[in-house]
Parts: C-alpha cells; structure tokens; sequence
C-alpha cells in the first residue's frame, strides 16, 4: 500500500463515493440539522471525530476479538454496542473535562448513536477487507464527505430561504430532497476522478 | 353495518390508520429515509426491505412492550439496540440462507436496519408505555405503512429505470431507460415528489 493509494482511498470516500449523495446514508440528520450553518459546523466536528474513532475501535474488536473466536455473526450487534457506549463515554469525558468542546457540539453526540453513517462505515470496512490504515483513511473520508454534503445543503438552504417563495407542500423536507438530488448530479461529475 | 361501525371507532382500529397514513413514518414524521430511497431501484429489494423492517419491528415492539416495566430509564436507549440488533442479525442469516441474490443486492443496508429510526423511535414514542396489544397493532401497521412506500418508490423507479417490473420487460422495444431513476438522484427526486402530494392532501406543512 503506497502513499498515492491511501490519497486516491481519501479522495474516493469524500467526492466519488460519497455517502450521502451516493449511497444515500445519514439522511434524518442531514434533513433535520440543516437548516442552520452554525449547528451544522457543530455536527460535521462530532462526526468526524466519533466515525473515525469507532471505525478503528471496531476494526480491532473485529479482527482481535470476533475473528480468533469465530463470532462474526454477532458483528452487528457487537458494532453498535461499541459505537453507543463509546458516544456515552465521549459525552461523559467532554462533560467532565473540556467544557467549551461540550457545549460547542455536546448536544449533538446522543443523536450520533443512531446516525446510519457511523454504523456503515463499519459494515463497509469489513465488507471491502481494509487494513488498519486504510479502515483509518476511509472513515476519515467518509465522515469529511458526508460533514461536505451537511454543510452545502445548510450554506444553500439558508441563502433559498431569504429569497424564495416555496411551495408550502414542500417546505422542510422536500425542499431538502431536491436540493439533494441536485447535489447528487452535480458530484456525479467526480465519478471519472478515479479510475 | 353496525358491527362495521363499531370496528371503526375502536383505540386498535384508530391506531392501526394512523400508522398508515395520518402518522406514516416516511411522509409524516421523515423517518427511515436512508433505506427507503437506497434499496428502491428493484421492486424485488423493496419488498425484502419492508417485510425485514416490519418483522424486526414486530418483535422490537413485543420484547420493549413486555418488558416496559422492568426496563430501567437510564439504560432504555442500549436495551432498545440489543433488542433490535438482535432481529436484525436474524433477517440478515435468513436472508443469506434463502435468498442470497437479494441479500447481496442488499448489501451492507440490511445491517443498517439497525439504525433506520422507525425502529428506535416506534419503541421510544410506542411500545415503552402501551401494552402489548397496541404495540403490536401499532407495528403491523407502521411496518405496512414503510412497505407501501417503498412499494410505491420502486415500481416508478423500476419501470423508468430498466423498463422492468419484478424483473419483467413491460416497456416496448424503442424505451430508452431512464439512467438517473436507478441512482441517488432519481431517489431523491421521486422522494420529494411523493412528499409534496402526500402533504398537500394531509395539510401538513412546515416553516
């Protein structure tokens, strides 16, 4: 594993791949926290620190632990395990210690234990066979992808609700989806990034 | 007639319908949007995907229901987790026994039932303070409501994406397949077509 490909692994899980805008994961967070840029900036910083973090506990838990005893079985139910108490742990130890950090995105950590990102990105990592760096590279990526994704959608809606005139229908959450669908095109353009 | 009426006012009768379309998870209250819009491209996955969803839910609700009054408050969050991982690891070996060619079309999103927020919220707003018997009216019909939605979202996007329906060629010859309705943004479009409909007849509406 060269330098080059750990750079190509990074850049495919923020823009080809993203996983918001492609495979189409963390959607009632990114519908509800969007609509205020400040909370989303809040939101991309607990996700990017929880999701790579996770991602490397539940690599070693899997390869050490689940593997040697045959238990891959009971990988979804030992994944989330881990990611709750390890969002509880985190709130505890932010709490206690590093009151600016909770208070600038504390309030977000709960609903990160039922954000499906945290969970894919362990369930992709077992099923593409990555190493521990590159398990490390890829949940960083996703998490600065999907945190991107978070924080277009908030910039955009902020500015289309100072000027636009939007049927009542689809105020809130079909506005977003639009929006959404746009997004997608547009990163679509990055699929011939890599080869 | 009367009988009938009598149906129609009972508490089980108003849940039932209320799951179904004044409170249906994906319209009303925009829960489990990840999976509903992720494995629609193939009427085939959406159903596999609804009945999943509508089983675990049915046993989530029936474990939380019966146990409510020994679950202590603190720990309900993680009790409601194991519970549901736990069907859903489950769905996933039945899934890879019987039908393997679906489940690898699934792909990593039958895992992801674990975190689809029906299944958490129906047992945080339901199933911890109604008894047994309304939980498990209140998820027949939840789970329903998930599966007619996904149904609905597939046939257009099979149909327009691979001039198919469960697999069938029904477009003529000369159909040129729409790209976009297989992939993310199609989902997305189609999602929020279905939404402006379904909350212009029910009058709800947001700021």
């Amino acid at each position: 594993m060269g330098n080059t490909n750990l750079f190509l692994l990074f850049i495919d899980a923020v823009f080809v791949r993203n996983i918001a805008l492609v495979y189409i994961l963390g959607m009632c967070p990114f519908i509800a926290i969007s609509k205020n840029l400040k909370t989303s900036f809040g939101m991309a910083g607990a996700i990017i620190f929880v999701v790579t973090l996770t991602a490397m506990l539940n690599w070693f838990i899997y390869h050490f632990i689940l593997i040697p005893t045959n238990s891959e079985i009971f990988s979804f139910l030992v994944f989330i395990i881990i990611i709750a108490s390890t969002v509880q742990f985190i709130e505890m130890v932010f709490d206690r210690y590093f009151p600016a950090l909770y208070s600038a995105f504390g309030i977000f950590l709960p609903l990160i234990t039922v954000n499906c990102i945290v969970l894919a990105v362990s369930l992709f990592m077992v099923l593409r066979n990555y190493n521990f760096i590159q398990t490390f590279v890829y949940s960083l990526g996703t998490a600065c992808g999907w945190s991107l994704a978070l924080i277009l959608m908030a910039s955009i809606k902020e500015k289309l609700y100072l000027v636009g005139d939007i049927p009542s229908g689809v105020k809130g959450p079909g506005i977003t989806m639009i929006i959404a669908g746009l997004l997608a095109f547009s990163f679509m353009g990055f699929s011939g990034v890599i080869k | 007639m009367i009988r009938f009426k009598k149906i129609l006012y009972t508490r089980s009768f108003r849940i039932f319908i209320t799951g179904l379309w004044r409170d249906n998870p994906i319209f009303c209250m925009v829960l489990g949007i990840c999976s509903s819009l992720a494995v629609t491209n193939r009427i085939e996955n959406a159903i596999t995907m609804g009945i999943g969803v509508t089983f675990v839910l049915i046993a989530t609700e029936i474990i939380i229901s019966s146990l409510r009054n020994y679950i202590p408050v603190r720990v309900r969050m993680i009790t409601y987790m194991t519970v549901i991982s736990t069907f859903v690891i489950v769905v996933d070996r039945i899934l890879k026994a019987y039908l393997p060619k679906i489940s690898e079309a699934l792909g990593p999103y039958v895992g992801l039932i674990i975190t689809n927020c029906i299944l958490m919220g129906r047992a945080e707003a339901f199933s911890i303070n109604h008894t047994l018997k309304e939980s498990i009216i209140d998820a027949i019909s939840c789970g329903l409501g998930y599966t007619y939605i996904l149904l609905l979202m597939s046939v257009i996007r099979e149909l327009l994406g691979f001039g198919t329906l469960f697999g069938y060629k029904v477009m003529g010859a000369n159909y040129e397949n729409c790209i976009a309705m297989t992939i993310a943004p199609g989902a997305f479009f189609l999602l929020s077509i279905y939404l402006w409909i379904f909350r212009t007849i029910l009058k709800r509406t947001e700021n």
